[in-house]
């Protein structure tokens, strides 16, 4: 006797066909799905109108349609901005923050392309400023040529951060010690140790909790250093630190798809088993890719220190971890990145005045969560299948089939 | 009903994999009490048939019987209701948590409150019962090998197994850590436990076991032959086969200078133990050296000290004047050795990458394909279009991810790589494990076109009948030796299984 049953169950099937547009549009989904949660605790939070808020984030972020019009007119006719408003202020803004946020995302993205789990950019960054502020003030004399002493302190963001990188990168090749745990936790190291330099001990000045501002050698140039060949910059704070991240984007993206090393590292993020069936040295790797990594972030504190032209107890925590949201959601693509960072460069600037001050953290963790999950379901397919079952127990051996 | 008198009958599995028959019609029965073992070769689906009777995998055809009643298994957890327990290879244990965790992992009961000191003492018991003893609290990963699969063992006792399956039990343990579980394995049966022992190892089989089922290929061989009754040359001859079952056409070999000679070679397997034992062995150009002998003697040790992928711990390798050793830069090597390598798809390519990526695997460094620091793409693109012409791989395009093609299609991709640059050297080893008769016949012509046009070739395969028709010369090894080398030509396949089962005969 044969009872079938039918019931239902869900499959999950891996897509074969994964055309490139659909990561733009997972990205773009992700994004717009995050908001309308983020949107629900903003109003948990007390926004009476979220949709407001987000203008108001867009707008200070961005600036509006009317200040552009304005600025632009203003620019053809060589004008200063009418009524001492900043046409292009948020803008300029936005690529303040965006420039150090590309620098840590590209720090990411060439670990994460190895599958090398480094968090510490934040860290590593933070030995960059350490190191580039060290040169500006202990080094170099104030009078050192700006090109000297801007690429001097670049050098020495480079080194500091590359060789905080590569203490987590040694381990791991050779101990196989979890580069997650320890490039997390020697964040805390790097913020203890400028802590230490900024806060209690040497480099202080007074109880400020700050060194001494830096000669102008050390800094970056501003926009506004040239109000009076061009009258609309008046009080842009945008510094070439955006084209430093945009540079080395572009380098970074043809050493991944066009170079020979960078052709190692995608095997090896691929599997790593046919990389050393390859001959490919994964330790040696393993460590290089580290190195390189920790002297972009490095190079973002540099640009960071360089830009605020001074070191404080308050520097900013959190860019390298930033960086790993923008890295993914850039889906690991240097050119990508530059866009996105851009992006959340303005989240950082539009959500400054907005209460609670967890607010851009907020949409940021949102942002992340919904992206890895709307790739997997594009990754993936899911649908519900009809089975059918002989159930058990059947009596007897009866005929074959 | 005759099957009463059976603990379980299988009868007619049929179970397929994409490209491959795993089960063609198989049956398979054990009587109570006894220790049945299932010889065969590795990929003769002998793990396949006894993960049916698991429960792990759906038959697509055939029917399971449990003392005498049909059953069908939906999941292991209707296998274990039934009384049968599987010991994987692999363990399935979790790491971090401790034994008696590991035993109620899985387990309907307790729905709500777990009393682990009472799993622990139930634990403690039924170890001291079948001289099987752990202690119940220590983690998982605080066990050597050996402790862990008793943990295992346990578990399946845990939940009522009366049939015990055992995949290849021994390829983890030391000499005398095998002795203690055939200890214990003679005693569950002394308990009225029924045992289903899956081996390659022709020693351990004879020793261990009351009758032998033999399969090759997805089919069965020999049925419930009595282990008493047997020689280990005889089962060696039913595991690999003898029928011809394709001739080929080649030229005599005209072996030229040596070009990779192998001195006093001693390398560890990856428990530690030894795997090769003074293997001294030479190949020339021109001629195909093919390595016979049991799965699990040393030759897949052998091949990945070839290609750098293991260490050796003593010994000499020269590939013509250059020498082996740690510091060879196997980059540089390049395609002058030519690696097919055992498991194609996890090791031979990356599957994420394009086909044409990964038809510059092994070439990257060199020019035309490297240009300076960068790679010349339409060096990459031309060199993907040629091969995948010459090779007739059928694909989308060559930007298509090579986790996109056919298991068929992507060795091809692995062969053409590894052939298209004229190696010196080549190791296949089980180069048509898994494919079909024209595939089979593929991958031999081009091994016959290579070692015409002078590669030195190291054949290692576990198919005898692939061997005698392939190589020129044999080489037999066994537990890492070298049992006996000679010509192809007059080589008797009787002589041949003795000396598989390590039996020193002068040939």
């Amino acid at each position: 006797m044969k009872r079938r049953l039918s019931s239902y169950r869900l499959r999950i099937e891996t897509r074969l066909d994964n055309p490139g547009w659909m990561g733009i549009v997972s990205a773009i989904l992700g994004v717009l799905l995050a908001l309308i949660i983020g949107g629900f605790v903003l109003r948990a939070a007390g926004a009476a109108h979220p949709i407001a808020t987000y203008q108001k984030i867009f707008t200070e972020a961005f600036g509006t349609f009317a200040d552009w019009r304005a600025g632009i007119s203003a620019l053809l006719n060589h004008q200063a901005c009418p009524k001492g408003s900043l046409c292009f202020g948020p803008l300029s803004d936005t690529l303040v923050k965006a420039s150090p946020i590309l620098l840590t995302t590209l720090a990411c993205i060439v670990a994460f392309r190895m599958k090398l789990w480094n968090i510490g950019a934040d860290g590593q960054m933070f030995f960059g400023a350490w190191a580039a502020t060290g040169v500006a003030l202990f080094v170099l004399p104030k009078t050192t040529d700006r090109v000297v002493m801007l690429g001097a302190m670049a050098l020495a963001g480079i080194l500091a951060g590359s060789l905080y990188g590569a203490i987590p990168g040694f381990l791991k090749a050779k101990l196989n010690i979890n580069e997650i745990i320890t490039t997390l936790m020697l964040n805390y190291v790097a913020y203890k140790w400028l802590e230490y330099f900024i806060v209690v001990g040497p480099w202080s000045i007074g109880d400020f909790e700050s060194t001494g501002k830096f000669p102008v050698s050390a800094t970056w140039p501003r926009l506004t250093e040239y109000v009076k060949q061009f009258p609309i910059v008046a009080g842009l704070t945008v510094h070439p630190g955006i084209f430093v991240g945009i540079i080395a984007a572009i380098l970074l993206a043809w050493v991944l798809y066009r170079s020979r090393w960078g052709y190692q590292i995608r095997v090896i993020g691929d599997n790593p088993k046919a990389a050393r069936y390859a001959g490919i040295n994964l330790e040696r790797n393993v460590i290089l890719v580290m190195v390189i990594s920790g002297a972009l972030a490095g190079l973002a504190g540099m640009n960071e220190v360089a830009a605020l032209r001074t070191l404080t107890g308050r520097f900013q925590r959190g860019y390298g971890f930033t960086g790993v949201i923008v890295a993914w959601l850039a889906r690991l693509n240097p050119l990508a990145a530059i866009f996105v960072s851009f992006l959340f460069g303005g989240l950082l600037v539009g959500t400054k005045l907005i209460q609670p001050q967890g607010i851009a953290s907020m949409l940021q963790g949102v942002i992340l969560f919904v992206v890895i999950g709307t790739e997997l379901l594009f990754r993936y397919r899911v649908r519900l299948e009809k089975v059918e079952q002989i159930v058990v127990p059947e009596t007897g051996a009866e005929h074959d089939r | 009903m005759t099957e009463s008198l059976n603990a379980f009958e299988m009868r007619g599995i049929v179970k397929r994999f994409p490209g491959v028959m795993a089960n063609d019609h198989v049956d398979f029965a054990c009587h109570p009490g006894e220790v049945h073992a299932l010889l065969g070769e590795n990929g003769a689906g002998k793990s396949t048939l006894m993960n049916v009777l698991a429960g792990l995998y759906r038959p697509e055809a055939g029917r399971i019987f449990v003392s005498g009643q049909r059953v069908t298994f939906r999941s292991p957890q209707d296998s274990i209701a039934h009384g049968i327990g599987m010991v994987h290879q692999h363990f399935m244990l979790v790491a971090s948590h401790s034994v008696a965790e590991n035993m109620v992992l899985g387990l309907n009961r307790p729905r709500f409150f777990l009393n682990l000191s009472r799993v622990e003492e139930q634990v403690a018991a039924l170890g001291e019962q079948y001289g099987l003893a752990v202690n119940p609290r220590a983690k998982i990963w605080e066990l050597c090998v050996g402790e862990q699969q008793r943990v295992e063992v346990l578990k399946m006792l845990f939940r009522g197994a009366k049939i015990l399956i055992l995949d290849e039990p021994t390829a983890v343990l030391t000499p005398q850590e095998v002795e203690s579980l055939f200890h214990t394995l003679r005693d569950m049966t002394q308990r009225g436990h029924t045992i289903v022992f899956i081996s390659h190892k022709l020693d351990e089989v004879v020793a261990i076991s009351d009758r032998v089922t033999v399969m090759r290929r997805g089919k069965v061989t020999a049925v419930n032959v009595p282990s008493r009754e047997t020689t280990k040359a005889q089962l060696a001859k039913l595991m690999v086969g003898r029928e011809i079952f394709f001739q080929i056409e080649k030229k005599e070999a005209q072996p030229g200078k040596v070009v990779l000679s192998i001195e006093h070679l001693y390398t560890d397997n990856d428990r530690g133990l030894p795997a090769l034992r003074d293997l001294s062995l030479q190949v020339r150009t021109g001629e195909i050296l093919g390595i016979a002998g049991v799965a699990g003697n040393g030759q897949r040790e052998l091949a990945e000290v070839l290609t750098g992928l293991r260490r050796a711990a003593g010994g000499k390798m020269m590939f013509g004047d250059i020498p082996l050793d740690k510091h060879t830069s196997w980059v540089n090597l390049g395609q002058k050795l030519a690696h097919i390598p055992e498991d194609r798809a996890a090791v031979g390519s990356a599957p994420g990458l394009s086909v044409a990526e990964n038809l510059i695997l092994k070439c990257f460094h060199h020019p035309p394909i490297a240009a300076g620091w960068s790679i010349n793409r339409v060096a990459v693109h031309q060199n993907a279009v040629r091969l995948v012409g010459e090779y007739q791989i059928t694909m989308p395009s060559v930007d298509t991810p090579a986790r996109m093609l056919s298991g068929g299609n992507l060795q091809k991709v692995i062969l053409a790589r590894e052939t298209s640059g004229h190696p010196e050297l080549m190791i296949a080893v089980h180069p048509t494990r898994g494919l079909d008769v024209g595939a089979t016949e593929a991958v031999h012509n081009i091994l016959i076109k290579q070692r015409d046009a002078g590669a030195a070739i190291l054949l290692i395969s576990e198919d005898l009948d692939e061997l005698l028709s392939l190589s020129d010369r044999l080489a037999v090894i066994y537990e890492g030796r070298l049992v006996g080398e000679m010509p192809t030509k007059g080589a008797e396949i009787h002589t041949i299984g003795l000396m598989m089962a390590g039996t020193k005969v002068e040939a």
